[in-house]
């Protein structure tokens, strides 16, 4: 498969702006809070088409952009049919009181076109309607015309972060195993698609059970397990040409759980051999593999601090599946989960300050968060099976598999806020399990 | 017994192998064990299909657990004692969980599984380098139900056969 994405040309080039131009701190903001808030109105018209063969990508990019802010559960969109005011001409001032009358609070106008090249221009300003001026400044983005979507993912990126201060996770991409066939026998491939379930692609075929990859911290490469030889091995996958090679393991063993450290060079894995399952680290340049742990118990699941001085990881060395934090070493681990019941998949937040995991108590299964050092634990979902949290590149938002109980169960993508709000089913073609968030795009 | 219904018998056998032997997996070579599969007559002492139904290629765990019952430590020393007589089998004995537990933690409790019935036949007397074991974890239940009745068949190990040398 040959790579065909856009390559965003003088990507965020700041365009320059008449004397309207504001500081990047206008009065319109939204704090993201643990309470209960009312999503902030917003409205987003056709991108002005600049040249006639824009038209259609006018109205597709205002409509990618809405679906990004409408999906954080933090905007409302105010549809095309009760706007009164009409964006003709980017540059013309902007008639505040028409957008104020239907109580859009931010408003996004742009415009597109196609340069001689055939690439998409696209100029987009985001408007504080009740204020009457621009929150910060215009921008100009340049990109192929197959990668429109990512252009107007870069825009409601912008619109995001603008009104909340936060990072936005819009431009990213989401690693998973998609699944097809009867539960008993069920056909396993990885496929990369947009954050969104857009451009679907498969990078491996069906012929053997693929498990929970893992996304380079570059969204390059990718690390997954593979039954290809019988027996559960760790791969090594290049994004761009599908190529991929087996990391060197020992014979009679099994490897499975493969992350990369923050730097992208080593892999933290577990490696059970004897039926006994503890963590280890391979250098990927030389292969060179390093014993963290060594204990009776099976450890596995690990996964970095943002920093990669810190592992935390799941055991049951005390009798029950728990969470547990150690140096990045090894050595002595400290225990962070006590509530009742099972603790699995930790994963550290890209922010550092949170863990999610999955819990299994009573019967039912959870994705929650706590905190590094066990407490503030907060349960996100609950359900017959969730499983195996993923962090959005701004550490705002997770994405899990859910799985539905009985003969006729399948397994699909879901995120949720880490309020616990706004959970949504990320559209895939079919099943869809493991996820993992890739990172924000350049 | 008659004639008759020792055939009954076997044909009802036969047929009750053949709708729980979904252990070769269908996806492509993915098995790495040779695939065995049923070879020769269940009548056949000495034929896989033999080994699976009369002497029993599997057995059950409880909850979370990798230790041996003692109806399981039975159907071991059968499959050691069928092992040590037909010495041109080797065996995959495949360790699987059921669907109550993350993908990566059923994993490592199928190896644990796998091992605690490859470590009891080579007490037996098992040569170990006719021996591997690999875990699907929860990726291969032959029950698909999301109730007891079928995770307890789930817990299961599976002693898989293959015809040569295993290394």
């Amino acid at each position: 498969m040959i790579r065909s994405f856009l390559t965003l040309l003088a990507a965020l080039t700041f365009w320059a702006m008449p004397a309207t131009a504001q500081e990047n701190s206008g009065p319109l903001r939204l704090e993201i809070t643990e309470g209960v808030i009312e999503p902030m109105p917003f409205a987003v018209p056709d991108l002005v088409a600049e040249s006639a063969q824009a038209r259609d990508l006018a109205t597709r990019i205002a409509r990618v952009i809405a679906a990004d802010l409408s999906g954080t559960g933090l905007f409302r969109e105010i549809p095309a049919e009760a706007h009164i005011g009409r964006i003709t001409n980017f540059d013309s001032p902007v008639q505040f009181a028409d957008w104020r009358a239907i109580n859009a609070q931010a408003l996004v106008t742009g415009a597109v076109s196609l340069d001689g090249a055939g690439r998409v221009v696209v100029k987009f300003r985001i408007h504080d309607v009740f204020a009457g001026q621009e929150l910060g400044r215009g921008q100009q983005l340049v990109g192929e015309e197959d990668g429109w979507r990512r252009i107007a993912h870069k825009v409601a990126d912008q619109v995001y972060s603008r009104i909340t201060g936060e990072g936005g996770y819009f431009d990213s991409r989401v690693v998973f195993v998609s699944e097809s066939g009867p539960k008993g026998e069920r056909a396993k491939r990885l496929a990369i698609v947009d954050y969104d379930g857009a451009n679907l692609r498969y990078l491996t075929d069906a012929s053997t059970i693929v498990l929970a990859p893992r996304f380079s911290p570059t969204g390059d490469r990718v690390l997954y397990t593979s039954y290809e030889t019988g027996f559960p091995r760790i791969y090594l996958l290049d994004v761009a040409d599908v190529g991929r090679r087996a990391l060197p393991t020992l014979d009679g063993t099994m490897s499975f759980a493969p992350r990369f450290s923050p730097d992208g060079r080593t892999v933290l894995y577990s490696l059970t051999q004897g039926g006994n399952t503890d963590l280890y680290t391979m250098d990927i340049a030389s292969g060179a593999s390093v014993r963290l742990t060594n204990a009776p118990s099976i450890e596995t699941a690990p996964s970095y601090s943002p920093d990669g001085s810190r592992i935390v990881f799941e055991s049951d060395r005390s009798g029950s599946p728990q969470l547990y934090i150690m140096e990045a070493r090894g050595g002595e681990a400290q225990r962070i989960s006590f509530g009742r019941g099972r603790y699995g998949t930790p994963v550290w937040s890209p922010r550092g300050d949170l863990v999610a995991f999955t819990k299994q108590a009573e019967g039912r299964f959870h994705i929650g968060v706590m905190r590094t050092d066990g407490s503030e634990e907060r349960l996100l979902t609950a359900s017959f099976l969730d499983e195996g949290p993923t962090w959005a590149p701004n550490g705002r938002v997770i994405m899990f598999t859910r799985e539905t109980r009985g003969e006729q169960g399948e397994a699909r993508l879901y995120t949720v806020d880490i309020t616990g709000r706004n959970l949504r089913q990320v559209p895939t073609n079919g099943g869809a399990s493991d996820p993992s968030w890739g990172p924000l795009q350049e | 017994m008659t004639y008759l219904s020792k055939t009954i018998i076997l044909v009802a056998g036969l047929a009750l192998a053949a709708c729980t032997n979904p252990d070769r997996f269908a996806d492509g070579d993915g098995s790495g064990t040779g695939g065995a599969g049923l070879s020769g007559a269940a009548s056949d002492p000495t034929s896989s299909a033999y080994f699976q139904q009369a002497v029993g290629d599997r057995v059950l765990f409880a909850v979370d657990q990798s230790t041996l019952s003692a109806q399981a430590q039975s159907t071991l020393d059968a499959q050691a004692q069928w092992l040590m007589t037909n010495s041109d089998y080797t065996a995959v004995i495949e360790g699987h969980a059921d669907e109550q537990g993350t993908r990566e933690y059923n994993l490592a409790l199928g190896a644990r599984r796998a091992n605690s019935v490859r470590d009891y036949l080579v007490s037996r007397g098992v040569a170990d380098n006719r021996l591997r074991t690999v875990s699907y974890g929860k990726e291969r239940p032959i029950e698909i139900c999301s109730e007891e009745a079928c995770y307890t068949k789930n817990r299961r190990a599976v002693t898989v056969l293959a015809a040569g040398s295993v290394s």
